[in-house]
């Protein structure tokens, strides 16, 4: 950095080449593996160690120079800006398959049931099916053969529960941080990374429920594929969001913050948050109604 | 600010390759976007002449079927997703730290992500040429079953297009973070230069659009392998489904390819009629209602897929309500020219282009917005007639005429003038001679996508693929002028033009590594 | 100047030409058989000359600002840079052209989606690469695909005035009378238009699209596949004949027969 200046713009740096060869390998390791051909696996894992080094190693490089003290309040502001702007790319991400949902829920089936202009689609192509949600949503052709749906009230109810809990078990801890209480925020932090394992565990069984016993699974045509797609991409999210806050409390066990300078802490919560949100969305949409 | 340690070292410059690959310099990643850029122009180009070389006459002379729609669909992905967003945010690093006086962009380390995923990726999309089954085939817009007929390529489109998408929302959230946090003090939002307003609402839409094409074709993937039935009507799904999601993306798309254009336009033309902006405040607001509306109009692609009634119409409405905010754009350019001191040095050249064809594009849009009309020109030459107009003359020649504008400053010389007119005059007359008569052809019944014709779009064809190659040697004559203004010349002014005004002008030619270490005072 | 000159004589004997030999008609869209396609004509002409007109107020405002206001001619530039009135107007004013295209515009759309009083329906499927017609309530079905010899696209034998646009198979249908399509897919995306019929719609597998015409004139009508559909999109055309309804009558039975015969030998 030149003296003059006070915003911090690092030097050259080797990490972003290093994520793209690393990303890269790892999508042509899935795709040669997709394809069929099982050397795919090892340059998969190949990809995934380098991506990995490579995430362990350039978050190393920042948190190190944000205790140097090298970053300002701007610098600060920006940080805030880029998660802002990610966590919003990751809202239109799920509204995605929100949408296929109700897309599907709203116009294909009714469609393919033979309301309205469906009418002649259901004569000639699909005689005798009857658009019924859950019920029939796996296709006139009953793709993946018969299956139950998801019911609400249980392990789901139970896991909209915690996950509200982790919500405030997170929000005191940041709290205890502002107000300079270590235990508490070492608690609060425990609290919410064990509230969102418990809620991996739990998905866990309920997955492995519906595999063996309600025959339903990501073939169980569109009820499957948006029910998996949904629940699966959350609960990617929820670990990505669990391994971030096992950081964040590693961090702080060893006193990284101060009740001004957390901007670690804060993302995380905010992406936490963002996860509970979801969360509830598929609560409602795909469990309940 | 506080007396904080800070890297002592920066002002180190790493030579060789090493210097590229690890710089986190506004500067240098411009420039690597801009060349980036240029090099997927040449491919892309490459491959729109092969796909002209066949259309030169009825009847199949150098190419298979197959690989003609190859030829499609790569040259399209190349040219939106290699050519004019890379180009674009290469202008936006090079410029819209200068422009509002910071020292570099916001995060400059991921700076260099953004743009090092693009060689990548794009090895991974034109890698698919020599695989079994060939490369994508489908179109760029990937439409299933079809794109789901693809052979070993399928996997790495669909990943490469993740990728790209990464690369673009990161680009994005960088120019978002430099835009609010890096204004010198007395840079208020309403004082910005045009060009930093319109990418600051480019930013917005990549950031809300990109992401729900990664959803789209992650669907695709799953349907492909792991045996969902998101586009299969017989596990309840439905193949226009992804046209809804493709499009949801893909409309504010066109508008994220034309939007910074605007933005370029807007500085070239008052600095060259010597005369301030007309209408500053309703440019920006224009801009942002033609980024709003462009989320509720994405159905105008899909007209004839059978939407109901009401659909229909309120998507004809929503989409000829664009034509308003963008007329205001064009009227204001013209009423700056108006009564101004004009003289036409090739960025004005190609900014005055810029407005006629462009404003001829948009009339074609405006056409096809018509749905009934459209669907006689639905999936017609009339479309590819439409899009070339708003893209090539639009975007591209937005972009030629902000490298012309901006070579002087970035480099510290001029650029040829005469060589650089020869250019403009060539490109004009050419790209017209390609496109124009695409119109006529399209209305006549000849459907796009296609290898071979009948007999009666001979003679349109003929003079289409000529202007083709036409088109194609003048931009090596641009090549040549670039590298040319690189490698010396006469020597540039800071202020280079004699109307310019904003920050980057009160920088040295070339400007310093550091663009304002020290904030510049905004009156 | 010599080439020049040489060079405008070429362009302006060529322009002159060239639309003699292709026929005029080939530049613009056809007018159509149908009521419906006559007014999507007048649709379609309404709104360029809108545009037209409008093209040549701002370019000619452009380019005499251009002319006259440069700096070789000593100009002073002007300061000002805003007016609300000026603005405004420019707003309302387009909105109000657009307003007027809209109209019309809305009530074609409405005409084109009544699919009542049908007398004749015909499910169309899509296949790669070729059509099937079904006459539904008759058995009549067959299947259309383009006869084009393979030695007239590879250039090997001079190319006939229906190249690419000839079937083995033409649909037959009647004048004058209402005919809904049902068009539906069995593989991939394909889109069935017929020009002269200002029809298209897109063939989706597993769903169906409908759409209805009454053809005015008897002729033989030519379109294509209109949606990219794989290796032969290019290669899928569409002949429609619109007979007399008689002829149509006299078609049905013969082919009704042929069809029955058909189903006897099975
Ligand atoms: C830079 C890219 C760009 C831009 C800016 C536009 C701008 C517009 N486009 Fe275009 N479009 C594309 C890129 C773009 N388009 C592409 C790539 C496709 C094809 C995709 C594919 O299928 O592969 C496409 C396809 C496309 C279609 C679908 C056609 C089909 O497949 O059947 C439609 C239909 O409505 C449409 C409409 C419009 C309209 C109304 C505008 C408007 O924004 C234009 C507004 C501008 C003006 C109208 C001119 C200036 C205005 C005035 C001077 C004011 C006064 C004017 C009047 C009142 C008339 N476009
Ligand atoms: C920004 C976007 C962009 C740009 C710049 C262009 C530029 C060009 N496009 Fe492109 N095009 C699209 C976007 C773009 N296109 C899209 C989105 C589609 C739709 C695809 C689909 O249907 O899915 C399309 C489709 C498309 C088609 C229709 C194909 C079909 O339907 O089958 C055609 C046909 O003529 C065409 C032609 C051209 C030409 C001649 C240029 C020229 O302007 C290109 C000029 C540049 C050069 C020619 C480069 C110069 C290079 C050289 C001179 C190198 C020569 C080297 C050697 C000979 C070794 N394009
Ligand atoms: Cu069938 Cu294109
Ligand atoms: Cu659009």
């Amino acid at each position: 950095m030149s003296e003059s200046g006070s915003y911090y713009i690092p030097h050259g740096s080797n990490w972003p080449i290093i994520a793209s060869i690393g990303v890269c390998t790892t999508m042509v390791g899935g795709s040669i593996l997709l394809n069929g051909s099982d050397i795919g696996k090892y340059i998969l894992f190949i990809g995934l160690a380098i991506v990995i080094y490579m995430i362990v190693g350039w978050f190393s490089t920042v948190v190190s120079e944000s205790e140097r003290g090298i970053y300002d309040s701007q610098v600060d502001s920006s940080f805030r800006w880029g998660m802002v702007w990610f966590i919003f790319s990751e809202v239109m991400f799920f509204a995605v398959f929100f949408g296929a949902l109700f897309y599907v829920r709203s116009y294909s089936l009714p469609w393919l049931g033979g309301e309205g202009t469906g009418l002649a689609t259901n004569t000639f192509l699909w005689p005798n099916y009857e658009a019924v949600w859950p019920q029939t949503a796996n296709g006139p052709g009953e793709i993946g053969g018969k299956f139950e749906h998801m019911s609400a009230w249980g392990l789901p109810a139970l896991n909209t529960a915690i996950l509200l809990t982790s919500g405030l078990t997170l929000t005191w801890a940041h709290h205890a941080l502002k107000e300079m209480k270590r235990g508490q925020l070492i608690a609060g932090l425990f609290l919410t990374v064990a509230l969102g394992s418990v809620f991996m565990i739990f998905q866990a069984i309920e997955y492995g429920h519906a595999f063996t016993e309600l025959n339903l699974n990501l073939g169980s045509g569109i009820y499957g594929s948006t029910f998996f797609m949904l629940t699966g991409f959350h609960g990617f999210h929820v670990t990505i969001g669990t391994i971030m806050l096992c950081v964040i409390l590693g961090r702080s066990i060893r006193g990284h913050f101060n009740p001004k300078n957390h901007f670690a802490f804060e993302a995380v919560a905010w992406y936490w948050h963002f996860v509970d949100v979801v969360w509830l969305g598929l609560f409602i949409f795909v469990y309940w109604i | 600010m506080s007396s904080v340690v800070k890297d002592t070292h920066h002002d180190d410059h790493p030579s060789g390759i090493m210097r590229w690959i690890r710089t986190t310099n506004h500067k240098d990643i411009g420039t690597l976007y801009l060349w980036f850029a240029m090099i997927m122009f040449f491919i892309g180009g490459f491959m729109a002449l092969i796909i002209r070389s066949e259309l030169f006459q009825p009847g199949l002379q150098f190419v298979d079927p197959q690989f003609f729609n190859s030829m499609t669909t790569m040259h399209a992905l190349v040219m939106l997703f290699g050519v004019v967003m890379p180009a674009f945010t290469g202008l936006a690093n090079w410029l819209i730290p200068m422009m509002v006086g910071g020292p570099d962009m916001a995060l400059p380390r991921m700076n260099n992500w953004s743009f090092w995923i693009l060689p990548f990726a794009f090895s991974m999309l034109l890698s698919t040429l020599w695989m079994d089954g060939g490369a994508p085939a489908g179109g760029w817009t990937l439409y299933p079953p079809l794109s789901l007929q693809t052979g070993d390529a399928f996997p790495f489109l669909i990943f490469s297009i993740h990728f790209m998408g990464l690369s673009s929302i990161m680009g994005a959230i960088n120019v978002i973070a430099t835009i609010l946090n890096m204004r010198a003090p007395g840079m208020t939002l309403m004082k910005m230069p045009l060009f930093v307003w319109t990418w600051l609402i480019t930013a917005f839409l990549l950031i809300a659009v990109m992401p729900v094409l990664a959803g789209g074709v992650t669907m695709l993937l799953t349907d492909k392998f792991f045996g969902t039935s998101f586009f299969n009507a017989a596990g309840g799904g439905d193949p226009v489904m992804f046209q809804h999601i493709f499009w949801f993306f893909g409309h504010p798309e066109v508008y994220i390819l034309i939007l910074p254009s605007f933005g370029v336009v807007s500085s070239i033309i008052p600095t060259f009629a010597r005369k301030p902006l007309f209408g500053y405040s309703s440019m920006v607001y224009a801009t942002a209602s033609i980024a709003f509306l462009s989320f509720i109009v994405w159905a105008h692609h899909m007209f004839t897929v059978g939407i109901p009634l009401a659909g229909e119409l309120f998507f004809m409405f929503a989409t000829m309500l664009i034509a308003v905010p963008t007329g205001v754009k064009v009227f204001n350019w013209v009423t700056t020219m108006w009564k101004g001191a004009m003289t036409f040095e090739t960025p004005m050249l190609f900014a005055i282009a810029f407005i006629v064809m462009f404003t001829i594009g948009g009339f074609s849009g405006l056409m096809l917005a018509i749905t009934p009309a459209d669907f006689q020109y639905h999936d017609t030459y009339f479309v590819v007639a439409h899009f070339h107009y708003v893209l090539v003359p639009g975007s591209i020649f937005a972009i030629m005429a902000a490298c012309y504008y901006w070579l002087p400053k970035w480099t510290g010389n001029m650029y040829p003038e005469t060589l650089g007119k020869i250019h403009f005059w060539l490109s004009t007359f050419f790209v017209n001679l390609t496109f124009f008569p695409m119109h006529f052809v399209g209305l006549a019944g000849m459907p796009r996508r296609i290898p071979d014709y009948s007999l009666q779009f001979a003679d349109y064809n003929m003079i289409a693929s000529i202007g083709a190659f036409g088109f194609g040697i003048a931009q090596i004559l641009f090549l040549y002028i670039v590298i040319k203004t690189i490698k010396g010349g006469k020597k540039a002014t800071d202020q280079v033009w004699d109307g310019a005004d904003g920050l980057e002008w009160t920088l040295p030619s070339p400007p310093p590594y550091h663009s304002f270490n020290t904030p510049p005072v905004v009156k | 100047m010599r080439y020049l000159n040489k060079f405008l004589i070429f362009v302006m004997i060529n322009i002159s030409v060239l639309p003699a030999q292709a026929g005029w008609l080939d530049l613009n869209m056809p007018k159509g058989v149908t009521d419906i396609s006559n007014e999507v004509f007048g649709l379609h002409m309404l709104i360029l000359w809108i545009c037209v007109v409008i093209g040549v107020i701002v370019f000619g405002a452009m380019f005499w600002s251009i002319l006259m206001h440069r700096k070789s001619k000593g100009v002073t530039p002007a300061t000002w840079h805003e007016s609300t009135k000026l603005e405004f107007i420019w707003t309302i004013v387009p909105f109000i052209i657009l307003i007027g295209m809209a109209v019309p515009a809305t009530k074609t759309l409405i005409k084109m989606y009544d699919h009542s009083d049908s007398e004749i329906h015909i499910k169309i499927t899509g296949y790669q690469w070729l059509w099937q017609y079904e006459y539904l309530n008759t058995g009549i079905s067959y299947y259309s695909k383009l006869s084009t010899p393979y030695s007239e696209i590879y250039n090997k034998k001079s190319k006939n005035v229906n190249y690419l646009q000839q079937v083995d198979n033409e649909l037959v249908v009647p004048i004058n009378k209402k005919i809904r399509f049902l068009l539906t897919s069995n593989d991939v995306l394909h889109a069935w238009w017929v020009p002269d019929l200002a029809l298209k719609r897109d063939a989706m597998p597993g769903y169906i699209n409908e759409m209805s015409t009454i053809i005015n004139k008897p002729g033989i009508y030519r379109g294509s596949c209109a949606e990219l559909c794989g290796r032969h999109h290019g290669f899928m055309p569409i002949v429609i004949k619109a007979v007399t309804e008689d002829e149509y009558e006299k078609w049905l039975t013969a082919r009704k027969v042929k069809t029955s015969g058909v189903a006897k030998i099975k």
